[in-house]
């Protein structure tokens, strides 16, 4: 419990902390003692209670809820006025109308509603709570070098660094809080704080643009809140108010259907999925640490958290197997249109909105074998992602680009950020890292439901549009291009902290993955289903194998042995220099520049977002039919 | 589950056949095209003569991929014929064949990158149709293991025409034969010179020839699954397949890598849906 109370309350400390300090050398301190201590109590966390299976901790909630209630009014004016001054209509109405529902449910039903346990914990909180701790913290020290870099680069943009370490530290708050909350109204409360922060950090720049993608992601999550809103009314308005997650869970289908969708199409549009993607693409103007945080270990993922903490309720029901094609259909276009991005932002962020897409098919699914690749899913991704992220951030400031042409021959330049790179990028679809461990379980997920094959064939698909945009970034790092100067010697000591651990963990997580299903994953879903899934001994010592070996051959390179005679690469009988440059036609002397295929008349991002905008609508209108149907009028 | 004796045998055998047949169907190949050919073992004298050469590189690095090309195809195949989980041996496939391709990617060269970009091409187009088989195998036989499957007393292929269709329809492209040798072929002639095997020269294109040896034994042994209820039946249905290659290898002119993409994608949705929505309507009855 104090645990628990301290990883809501300690990051929020800090957060305020963040807002008095003064100097850099000061908010240095803070930031990396305070990530050390959120990191350090997770880690208690995992130590004292992974044993302990599921928890509920009652907590005098009465106060501390009208306290969060008033909270909320004051982030709806707050939003009100923002929305009022940027003259951006579509949010005043939306955030007007989540208000008056939670006004309205605040007089009337409140009094009435009694939730016995407000906080919970169980091996997916511990889980969770890990990834936040421990990746959010380390984006936030990244965060220290990368937004001193940033102001440095950016001398036009106000440096506001202390609002924006503020919010940093209230998001990973929030997340904690979210994650803990059995209460349905606390989390509701946690969700909407997520929201806030999220439209704060992308509009840091108050640019044009920002402020523009800003006002997307915060009507897109609003929609969002609505559908929350309204499922917990319809909650409050039973003959027995059900508030809490044990209390939805334990109930019969038929009766929390219509609410469970509602909040379902909430952590649709969180989890930023078909049609609700381009916020989070529009989100990458903010800056890098944003992007890292946005999408490895908080915001998306409370979108998929919620989905796959109620999937017991959407497990083989009609209105699940249609939020899994929604997630299925996500996976695939979204994997599609990475093919076309040149950006490398913009090629992680489509593909975080595919895995999550992959997530939330397993989670609509919802059977045990479902979930257990869902689990992987979000643990596998976060720590891929964030390295990703982070990784391009660096290289940004020192490239002066994001473009992945312009990391042609990374490996020479920077070679050790470009190393990163590599096992980030091999962390996300090669064999035998993490994603792939989780397609995998993905895959014998699906084919074990019902029409299940349907889920297989796309998934197939949809795995090798991913292998040829990685494989084509991987190839692009590592061309050997003649010698260049070495641009890692400017780089943050925070930065190289943050980039050096989050590798290890990517890394270490594959070694170690069978300990964390069997401590924490396999108990969660016996607890939930009654049933576990695992891999094989057999598999897991060949993966183990393939492990020692990719790690091995690489260190082949470093055993002293006589060079060979080089070679220039074959020109087609052109003379070419050392640096690859050749005299064509009226003496110019021009350089060879090879780039990459982007298919573009195929995987043309509007043409495919417009496809999948229309068809994931309409799903959603059939999910809510269907839900209707199932629970109101059967 | 793991049997070291289809392991070692592998390990050992698979070059040998994999060069005779390799030595055959040059054989063969001339003789429809009416010249005598090269004698059967010429495939051994050729890769002899590679590994006799200097070794000659585009950059250092390019010989740890060739290496790991060939440790990891090896490692795929000891795990097929020793009967090992199917969906993993697709993956060290997978992992195999991104070595190659960050091999043609690192020698800034235009055509091994050219053909590094198509191999990747030719990876995408034939992905999911090998998944998708090895979910085929599972829907019918209950099981992703390669000793089960080829342990299950009734013929395969009756269960997974369509599957079956589709893999012999990828097939060509993994053995590198017309039409769909794009991004590097056997044959002299290739618009884009020796494709993603530019680059690498003497001892080097040795190790990834033999690799190739393996990987065609290795692919045979996806056939014969589907026959693998009688050894003789088997062994005569891989025999057919890879002439049926053969005849379509001579019979027809390299197209273009939209073609390949679009075709193979087609076929592999097709007869992938019908094929298991069938059995699945079949077990449901």
């Amino acid at each position: 419990m104090q645990l628990l109370l301290f990883l809501i309350l300690g990051p929020l400390i800090t957060a305020f902390f963040m807002l008095l300090v003064r100097s850099e050398r000061e908010r240095d301190w803070i930031v990396k003692l305070s990530a050390l201590g959120i990191g350090a109590v997770t880690a208690l966390l995992l130590l004292t209670l992974f044993d302990k299976g599921l928890l509920y901790y009652a907590f005098a909630a009465e106060s501390t809820g009208l306290l969060m209630f008033f909270i909320e009014m004051a982030i709806a004016f707050f939003i009100l006025y923002l929305g009022i001054k940027y003259k951006n209509y579509l949010v005043v109405s939306l955030i007007l109308l989540q208000s008056a529902l939670m006004l309205y449910l605040e007089v009337v039903y409140s009094p009435a509603i009694d939730v016995k346990y407000t906080l919970f914990i169980d091996q997916f909180s511990i889980i969770m709570a890990l990834i936040i701790g421990i990746i959010g913290g380390l984006i936030c020290v990244y965060a220290l070098g990368y937004m001193r870099d940033f102001h440095r680069h950016n001398k036009d943009i106000p440096d506001r660094r202390n609002i924006f370490f503020f919010f940093m530290f209230a998001f990973l708050s929030a997340m904690f809080g979210l994650v803990f909350s059995n209460n349905l109204l606390w989390v509701y409360f946690f969700w909407e704080i997520t929201t806030l922060c999220s439209f704060l950090l992308i509009g840091y720049t108050k640019t044009g643009e920002a402020t523009r993608n800003a006002f997307t992601a915060l009507w897109m999550n609003l929609l969002g809140g609505v559908a929350f809103a309204l499922a917990l009314l319809y909650l409050a308005i039973q003959p027995a108010p059900i508030m809490g997650l044990n209390e939805i869970l334990a109930s019969g289908k038929a009766v929390v259907l219509v609410p469970v969708v509602l909040i379902g199409f909430a952590g649709l549009t969180k989890a930023a999925q078909l049609p609700f993607s381009s916020w989070l693409v529009g989100a990458m103007v903010a800056p890098t640490p944003v992007s890292a945080l946005l999408h490895s270990s908080t915001m998306v993922k409370a979108g998929v958290y919620i989905l796959v903490r109620l999937a017991p309720v959407f497990q083989a029901t009609f209105s699940g197997y249609v939020l899994a094609f929604i997630g299925a259909l996500t996976f695939l276009i979204a994997s599609g249109i990475a093919i076309s991005q040149s950006n490398a932002k913009r090629v992680l962020a489509y593909s975080t909105i595919a895995n999550l897409g992959l997530i939330v098919a397993c989670a609509g699914i919802g059977t045990y074998e479902a979930i257990w690749a869902a689990i992987l899913l979000i643990i596998f991704h976060a720590i891929s992602k964030s390295l990703l992220f982070l990784a391009v951030g660096t290289v940004e400031h020192q490239i002066e680009s994001r473009d992945i042409e312009d990391m042609n021959g990374l490996i020479m330049r920077m070679p050790k950020v470009a190393a990163m790179m590599v096992i980030g990028i091999a962390g996300m679809f090669l064999a035998p890292f993490g994603m792939l461990i989780s397609k995998w379980a993905a895959i014998q997920a699906f084919i074990d439901a019902p029409f299940g094959f349907i889920f297989v064939i796309i998934l197939a698909f949809g795995s090798a549009l991913t292998l040829f945009f990685w494989a084509k970034w991987l190839g692009r790092l590592l061309v050997v291009t003649p010698a260049r100067e070495n641009l890692e010697t400017r780089i943050d000591l925070n930065i190289w902290i943050a980039l050096i651990s989050l590798a290890g963990l990517t890394a270490i997580t594959c070694f170690i993955f069978p300990v964390i299903s069997g401590t924490l994953i396999e108990p969660f879903l016996l607890q939930n289903y009654g049933n576990f899934a695992r891999l094989s001994q057999d598999n897991i010592i060949i993966m183990i194998m393939m492990l020692f070996l990719i790690v091995l051959l690489p260190l082949s390179i470093l055993l002293p042995r006589r060079k060979h005679r080089q070679l220039k690469p074959y020109m087609g009988g052109m003379t070419t220099n050392a640096d690859m440059s050749y005299t064509g036609a009226i003496n110019i002397k021009r350089e060879m520049k090879l780039s990459n295929y982007y298919l573009n008349s195929w995987f043309g991002e509007v043409k495919l977002r417009r496809i999948g905008i229309y068809l994931c609508t309409v799903l959603i209108g059939i999910m809510f039919i269907m839900a209707v149907y199932a629970g109101v009028i059967a | 589950m793991i049997s070291l004796i289809g392991i070692a045998v592998f390990i050992l055998l698979a070059p040998v056949i994999g060069g005779l047949i390799a030595g055959v169907d040059r054989r063969i190949s001339a003789r429809m095209q009416g010249r005598v050919g090269p004698p059967v073992l010429q495939p051994f004298y050729d890769v002899g003569k590679l590994f006799e050469k200097e070794i000659t590189v585009a950059n250092e690095t390019q010989r740890f991929y060739a290496f790991s090309y060939f440790v990891f195809m090896i490692f795929t195949g000891a795990l097929f014929f020793s009967g090992g989980n199917i969906l993993l041996v697709i993956f060290a496939l997978t992992l195999a064949q991104i070595f190659l391709v960050l091999g043609a990617y690192s020698a800034y060269s235009p055509y091994s990158h050219v053909g590094a970009e198509r191999e990747l091409i030719q990876i995408m187009a034939y992905e999911p149709m090998v998944i998708l088989t090895a979910v085929g195998f599972y829907v019918v036989t209950k099981s992703f293991d390669v000793a089960t499957i080829a342990l299950f007393d009734q013929p395969l292929v009756l269960f997974l025409p369509g599957i079956f269709a589709g893999f012999i329809y990828i097939l060509t492209i993994k053995l590198r034969k017309s039409p769909f040798d794009i991004s590097t072929s056997h044959h002299a002639h290739q618009e884009i010179v020796k494709g993603v095997t530019t680059e690498f020269s003497g001892p080097t294109l040795g190790i990834i020839e033999v690799t190739h040896w393996y990987e065609t034994v290795f692919l045979l042994g996806f056939v014969y699954l589907f026959f693998a209820f009688s050894p003789i039946i088997g062994i005569i249905a891989v025999i057919l397949v890879y002439l049926l290659e053969l005849v379509i290898d001579n019979a027809s002119a390299r197209v273009k890598w939209q073609f390949v993409m679009k075709s193979s994608w087609a076929i592999a949705a097709i007869v992938s849906v019908v094929n298991l929505a069938a059995l699945y309507y079949l077990r449901m009855v």
